[in-house]
């Protein structure tokens, strides 16, 4: 194939475009003690974080793929009045402050809130301050782009597929998993990592609704925002690991489900 | 946090309009009124009694905007150590202002301006009937705490310590507004912040004393910050702080004097 010069108009924004993401990892790299980073990282507090951080993370990733796809399969394919109001309200979250979302949450899952005191009285169960909580407010935040993303694969797939299934006698449920599911995975897997990975970053909802106690309620972001304040040095490098933990599953991920594209 | 008193529209275009001069002679209406904008830092538990103070100020001094800043003492720290552009840093404790010192973020030596004390924090009409700190500990009650960072964190541990009670927090709050936030919510039973806050929320919470034996007196010192553009107005702000009229207000708010 020949190659084609790019233009330059294209070039150099693209460039000052990347340039705005990499300066400020090469800036935590550069000033990150590396000496430190043994001390830093084998540190119980740190080691509870990680491990509530992926829990919680993967935990979100779950319930978004099991309450947002059917969700995301009714805006793509069920024509209903409100549809458009219901998908605005449903992705809300993306545009909402996360401290609001988090004081949303608490109005309503607290232990005063409208759903919550029933949850209190009635089963003794309070989600603020439990791990609970802390998957409760990533999923908040973070299953709308799933959602969305997702739904757009739906749009977009061609349907003479699951109808000529469905002429050929599939059931509506063997239709779903053999035919739309496969097809729509590149959206799915793409829709499941952004999910994850806003989660994982989750911190303004999280500290809102859950608080913040080691090994219970303390993710990494709440523990770098912490250590910001007493050991920055810790701080930055407990950031890279978790800059580290979420590019080695992207690109291992994204290299299994899609292949080298 | 964030509230702006006066337009900063206003103190800008003033600014623009003097820096226009260049060499000639000033047009501003007295040459030894201030003028200027200011950026002060204040610890969050000083939200209230600053905001009234920075009111009153800027009618003293109409050509000085005041910006006030409110977060948890150490983030502020943090903030002006990154280059945030404060001009006044007010602290909850000595020992952040002792750091910014040592790191050569400050002019001068900080000042006292006022001292403050521990209250325990419970719901309006205290519904779990709590009377001292040896009640936090009790079976099924939600305490919070905010962070050791946090100065009002590090003074609650030093209270419970002096009092004998070991209780563990259900969560280690950023800031005093944060645990009020939650005490109001009714999130948790119970908390330790300062008196000032307890006043400062009203009807919200109400406040449960702390024994003098037991209790941790604050220092808030107050300093201006090292590069400000507006050292003039930035010291004027931190005299009016210190001066009867400023020590009156802090009084109403529920602070002690600062000597």
């Amino acid at each position: 194939m020949r190659r084609e010069r790019v233009p330059i108009v294209v070039v150099v924004p693209a460039a000052i475009g990347a340039a705005f993401f990499i300066l400020p990892l090469v800036g935590l790299v550069v000033r990150s003690p590396w000496r430190d980073a043994v001390t830093a990282l084998t540190a119980p507090e740190t080691i509870e974080a990680l491990k509530l951080s992926l829990v919680a993370s993967l935990s979100a990733t779950g319930i978004g793929l099991i309450l947002g796809v059917p969700l995301a399969w009714v805006y793509a394919r069920v024509e209903f009045p409100g549809r458009d109001l219901l998908r605005a309200l449903t992705t809300l979250p993306m545009v909402l402050p996360p401290v609001v979302g988090g004081i949303a949450l608490l109005l309503a899952f607290g232990r005063r809130g409208l759903f919550g005191s029933w949850l209190d009285t009635t089963f003794g169960i309070t989600l603020p301050f439990t791990t609970a909580g802390v998957v409760m407010a990533e999923t908040f935040v973070a299953m709308p782009f799933l959602i969305l993303t997702v739904e757009a694969g739906l749009r977009s797939m061609d349907r003479r597929y699951e109808e000529a299934a469905r002429a050929l006698g599939a059931s509506r449920w063997r239709v779903f998993t053999r035919v739309t599911l496969p097809l729509i995975g590149p959206s799915l897997f793409a829709g499941a990592v952004l999910c994850w990975a806003r989660a994982l970053g989750e911190f303004g909802a999280t500290i809102t609704f859950a608080g913040n106690f080691p090994g219970v309620t303390q993710t990494m972001p709440l523990a770098v925002y912490l250590l910001l304040e007493t050991n920055q040095e810790a701080s930055f490098i407990l950031s890279l690991v978790l800059l580290l933990i979420s590019l080695l599953f992207l690109v291992v991920l994204r290299h299994r489900w899609l292949g080298s594209a | 946090m964030r509230s702006r008193i006066s337009l900063s529209i206003v103190a800008i275009a003033f600014i623009a309009a003097c820096g226009n001069g260049g060499g000639t002679a000033s047009t501003s209406p007295s040459s030894t009124s201030l003028s200027g904008y200011i950026s002060v830092f204040a610890a969050a538990s000083l939200m209230a009694s600053f905001d009234a103070l920075g009111t009153s100020f800027h009618k003293a001094n109409p050509g000085v905007g005041v910006n006030l800043d409110y977060a948890g003492t150490p983030t502020l720290v943090t903030q002006i150590e990154q280059g945030a552009p404060a001009d006044v840093f007010a602290s909850a404790d000595t020992t952040n202002m002792d750091k910014l010192t040592a790191d050569g973020f400050t002019t001068g030596a900080s000042r006292v301006f006022a001292h403050n004390q521990l209250e325990i924090v419970v719901a309006p009409g205290n519904p779990k009937g709590i009377t001292g700190l040896a009640d936090l500990a009790r079976r099924g009650l939600i305490y919070i705490s905010e962070g050791p960072t946090v100065p009002a964190g590090k003074y609650s541990l030093q209270a419970l310590a002096t009092a004998g009670v070991k209780v563990t927090p259900k969560s280690l709050e950023t800031s005093v507004t944060a645990v009020i936030s939650k005490i109001e919510l009714g999130e948790a039973d119970a908390g330790i912040v300062y008196t000032t806050d307890v006043i400062a929320a009203g009807s919200k919470v109400q406040g449960v004393p702390i024994p003098a034996a037991d209790n941790v007196i604050a220092t808030y010192p107050i300093v201006a910050v090292k590069g400000t553009k507006s050292s003039a107005a930035a010291s004027a702000f931190i005299d009016y702080v210190l001066s009867g009229a400023g020590q009156s207000t802090l009084a109403t708010f529920g602070f002690l004097p600062a000597s």
